[in-house]
């Protein structure tokens, strides 16, 4: 891939293109996305591309920092930002570029879009949160699931039992009733990833269908970077945000 | 409550800074400005910024692993300094303390600009922290810093050093070399940012007399701690 980050220079990086690409899957919690990454991954890797795969929050620099933060719950809202964005410099560096400039596709499961939404629906505005993340590389494609927030709240009882506290948003005080909180703040991230799949062109795949369905769809789209067909049945315009849970 | 809010911030303390080299004696004159506040009754609240827990168990484990680069030193610095602004320094701004500061965010601009990063997104970074009412650079020449250190038995410290940078492969020429970027770097800003330069080669006392009088202006009409206590 061509280089290219959203503004910032990144100090110490080799200069010349990178080999790989860069493809991000974005999406909420219980879109389908750890399960998209992995169905993607075993047909990339039978097609014979080496893939390297990463996620959020699973870096050596400061995951710790970051799980005894949420124990405590006692950082800031621009403290917390600050640390993400700090470990995911880390993943891009340590991790994505070593890859890429080895050949190597690497799957993003979600990147600095899921961190720019979180921040901002904690108090960053977009603006800052947008230059934070400006020494981000762009991705060669960036593919949105999109799910009604019903269908991500019956995925993540099934995944956790229940509803995770993060997940919905708690820490924000938007209720203190869990269910109606989950609902509050998913819309909340969802407004955000709206204005994103513009700013940031995503290509918004409809993930309220089976996994199989959906890998079909994304499977085209990737396809594009090998010299595939470009795709017909791909959406780019998002799903109409259902009725909230007060409703 | 009393309201008299800083013209620079616009919260009810007062804000002062101090900023240069290690071993520039920035601390030392901090210290006794602290003191002599206090002395004078003021509500005064001192900060360091040094290496936290938070951040220092990361760059140690980073460096040990050869994990940081310009960007992750400098946003795990960021994290570093929010925590401490949100949970020490803007709570006593807000409520009408005068807080001193040994260090803040014009050190990341200086190190993080000598390690390469963009200095526009470095400032961006840090824009949550409010201008202060005065800033200090305390200005020396790098050998004066390094003399000092070696005279005080202070060991010097890897990243202090630039070590990072690969500009030498000896210690003390690095620090000299690394040190040197970041007093230009100070200096430059130094006029950008309209600092008050004082000439740190000289003695404690001269110093001192000279700080004293450069904040007067900015404490007139400022309440006292007891007139923060209740009303008279």
């Amino acid at each position: 891939m061509t280089v290219r980050t959203y503004g910032t220079r990144l100090p110490g990086l080799p200069p010349g293109d990178l080999s790989g690409k860069l493809v991000v899957i974005e999406g909420s919690d219980g879109s389908g996305r750890t399960t998209e990454v992995d169905l993607l991954k075993e047909w990339l890797e039978v097609e014979g591309h080496a893939v390297v795969d990463t996620g959020l929050r699973r870096s050596n620099l400061v995951s710790e920092e970051i799980d005894r933060a949420k124990q405590g719950h006692t950082l800031g809202a621009t403290t917390m930002a600050l640390l993400y964005a700090a470990d995911f410099g880390d993943q891009l560096e340590n991790k994505i570029v070593p890859a890429l400039s080895a050949g190597s596709t690497v799957l993003a499961d979600r990147y600095i879009y899921t961190l720019m939404a979180r921040a901002i629906v904690r108090g960053a505005s977009r603006d800052y949160a947008r230059q934070l993340y400006g020494f981000a590389f762009r991705p060669d494609l960036v593919i949105f699931l999109d799910a009604r927030p019903e269908i991500l709240l019956h995925r993540s009882i099934g995944k956790y039992g229940s509803l995770d506290y993060w997940e919905s948003g708690m820490d924000l005080c938007l209720s203190r009733d869990l269910f109606e909180s989950f609902f509050l703040y998913q819309d909340r991230l969802a407004r955000e990833f709206e204005w994103m799949s513009r700013e940031y062109d995503f290509h918004t795949v409809d993930a309220n269908r089976r996994p199989e369905e959906v890998h079909e769809v994304v499977r085209e789209l990737v396809a594009t970077l090998y010299g595939g067909k470009p795709p017909s049945r791909a959406r780019r315009r998002l799903t109409p945000r259902a009725p909230s849970a007060s409703a | 409550m009393r309201e008299n809010p800083s013209p620079k911030h616009g919260y009810p303390g007062r804000l002062f800074v101090f900023e240069g080299l290690d071993g520039s004696g920035k601390s030392t004159q901090a210290a006794l400005l602290g003191k002599w506040l206090a002395a004078s009754g003021y509500r005064v609240f001192r900060t360091e910024w040094n290496s936290s827990e938070l951040v220092s168990s990361t760059i140690r484990r980073g460096k040990k692993k050869g994990l940081l680069t310009p960007t992750t030193f400098s946003l795990m610095h960021a994290t570093d300094f929010a925590d401490r602004f949100e949970r020490t320094i803007l709570p006593p701004l807000r409520a009408g303390y005068v807080v001193v500061c040994d260090r803040y965010s014009y050190t990341a601009f200086v190190r993080d600009a000598a390690r390469g990063c963009d200095p526009d997104w470095v400032r961006m970074i840090y824009s949550f922290a409010p201008t202060p009412d005065i800033a200090f650079y305390f200005r020396v020449p790098v050998k004066i810093t390094l003399q000092r250190k070696i005279a005080s038995r202070l060991k010097i410290n890897y990243y202090e050093a630039g070590m990072d940078l690969g500009l030498s492969e000896d210690l003390h020429d690095s620090y000299e070399r690394f040190q040197g970027r970041i007093k230009k770097e100070y200096d430059r800003i130094a006029v950008t940012d309209k600092m008050t330069v004082v000439d740190s080669t000289r003695a404690v006392e001269p110093i001192q007399a000279e700080l004293r009088s450069a904040v007067r202006p900015i404490l007139q009409g400022f309440p006292k701690g007891e007139a923060l206590l209740h009303d008279s």
